[in-house]
């Protein structure tokens, strides 16, 4: 079976003249893995993603979702994926149910109310099913968007910052739910987190970006063996400010 | 066929709990309609007393005034329907969907049909108590000429949804405004030989003449022109067809900018 994302030589530049901001970058995600994409400010993972999701189109390179084309083939593609990112809402105007059902109907999710109650239940939402999603708390928008991001039973999930704005229960629960899903679905997930511990937690590798290339990659394990380092949250300084000697062993 | 059917239908849904959840959007449809109908109504009551040639056709300013608004309301329910969309930075979410821009651009069109029902009828009802004018004793050429209107409302729509494409929120303003443009040259109030004759041709280019004319037709001398219905039927196809052109290719060229996702950051 075909890697759930394999990206080849993906760049993309905004100006002609101006640097890239994706620069080359070529990677795989395999079918049923959490990987995490790190980077600092600017690094190039909303760019990727938003090319990985065909909201933007690539200057070059090649990707391929669950085995389809994405430049070519992209409505073959997106039934199968999802994405949740803080800087995309819900219409807040709409009920949390509501949205569900419109989403729902968006990638023809059959026995709708069912799927909704079970997200529901299983993100703690059943009592805010009909307050209108702009009148929740941060926290609570985030699992809206989450049972949104879940509606399709995605074999993909794409999250930027996926806990953020979470209080550390709330969080936790969201982590466990993601993993329990991903063991559950055989379902892959590429995750932008600026949460270290989030990361050591979920995620079985971990690519590491820095002016829209990828500097590094490997399990959080060894890459903290690797830097010298006891936690990632110590390699990504190393890697956002160009210090350790990681980074240039990973070059070599 | 059926997939897409579907999708069509959950974003017609989206709008729809919109209205449910909030009443104050609907008499904001009706308001602006009802206005125009009152004002122009009291000016007809006005002129039937002082002139019997507007006495031997009382009703053609509300007629005018409740057709016009058919094809403002379509273009404002498209574009509208689009920006509930930016306002609630939900543009990426819905193309991350498999929901196609066809498919989008299609459910824009039905939803500018359903806001402009709702913002005419009433008025249109009223107008009949009021003022003792109903415009539907026009019968079938007033299906005609709604659905040409309705039609050129969403040309006017597309258009401005591929401006909303382009340029983002920075363009709102052309939403409200730009459809207004048309009315001078549409011949709305008075016929098109009224205009300077280098401003005809360009008049004779929009397929709302072409209705406004063939409404005087019928009210003025009870004839159905079916040469204006024709022109007009054929100028909407172009424009529609111009139109979506236009918004797909806004669409394809925000997906290279990135501005789907800067329209909803």
């Amino acid at each position: 079976m075909e890697d759930a994302i394999k990206v080849d030589g993906l760049t993309k530049r905004f100006r002609a003249e101006g640097a890239p901001a994706v620069d080359a970058i070529s990677f795989t995600v395999p079918r049923g893995q959490i990987v995490g994409l790190l980077g600092g400010n600017g690094a190039g993972k909303t760019t990727t993603i938003s090319m990985l999701l065909g909201i933007l189109v690539p200057t070059s390179g090649v990707i391929r979702i669950l085995g389809h084309d994405m430049l070519r083939h992209r409505f073959r593609a997106l039934p199968a994926l999802n994405f949740s990112s803080p800087y995309v809402d819900l219409p807040g105007r709409l009920t949390v149910r509501e949205n569900l059902s419109v989403f729902g109907g968006l990638y023809g999710v059959a026995d709708l109310p069912a799927r909704i109650d079970e997200l529901a239940h299983e993100l703690d939402l059943t009592a805010l099913l009909d307050r209108k999603t702009g009148s929740l708390s941060s926290g609570q928008k985030t699992r809206a968007a989450l049972a949104k991001a879940l509606v399709n039973r995605p074999e993909l999930l794409l999250l930027d910052e996926p806990t953020a704005s979470l209080d550390p229960d709330t969080a936790d629960r969201v982590r466990g739910h993601l993993e329990a899903y991903a063991k559950r679905s055989h379902a892959s997930i590429l995750l932008a987190s600026h949460n270290m511990g989030e990361v050591e937690r979920l995620c079985a590798d971990v690519l590491m970006m820095k002016a829209g290339r990828i500097v590094d990659r490997g399990a959080p394990d060894a890459l903290i063996r690797r830097y010298g380092r006891d936690t990632m949250e110590e390699v990504f300084l190393d890697i956002a400010r160009g210090t350790g000697n990681g980074e240039s062993e990973a070059a070599q | 066929m059926s997939g897409s059917l579907g999708r069509i239908g959950a974003m017609l849904k989206r709008h729809l709990y919109l209205f449910r959840g909030s009443w104050t959007r609907v008499f904001d449809l009706m308001y602006w309609p009802m206005l125009q109908m009152l004002l122009w109504g009291f000016m007809t009551v006005y002129l039937n007393q002082h002139s019997s040639w507007f006495a031997n056709a009382a009703g053609v300013l509300i007629g005018s005034v409740l057709l016009w608004d058919v094809l403002v309301r379509s273009q404002f329910g498209f574009t509208f329907s689009l920006l509930e969309e930016m306002w609630s930075r939900n543009l990426a979410n819905l193309f991350v969907s498999p929901l196609r821009p066809f498919e989008f651009g299609v459910s824009l069109m039905v939803m500018g049909v359903v806001r402009s029902l709702i913002g005419i009828v009433p008025a249109a009802l009223l107008a009949i108590p009021m003022f003792h004018y109903s415009v539907f004793e026009m019968g079938l050429p007033l299906v005609a000429f709604w659905v040409l209107l309705i039609g050129f409302g969403w040309a006017a729509g597309l258009i401005i949804a591929s401006l909303l494409f382009r340029f983002g929120l920075a363009a709102e303003s052309y939403a409200w405004a730009l459809v207004f443009v048309l009315q001078p040259v549409s011949g709305v109030w008075y016929p098109v030989d009224t205009l300077p004759v280098w401003l005809r041709p360009l008049a004779w280019a929009l397929p709302s003449t072409h209705v406004f004319e063939g409404m005087r037709s019928v009210v003025y001398r009870d004839e159905f022109r079916w040469d204006l219905l024709a022109s007009a039927a054929a100028l909407d196809a172009v424009y529609i067809g111009l139109g979506f052109a236009a918004f797909l290719y806004a669409f394809s060229r925000a997906r290279v900018r990135g501005q789907l996702l800067q329209s909803s950051e």
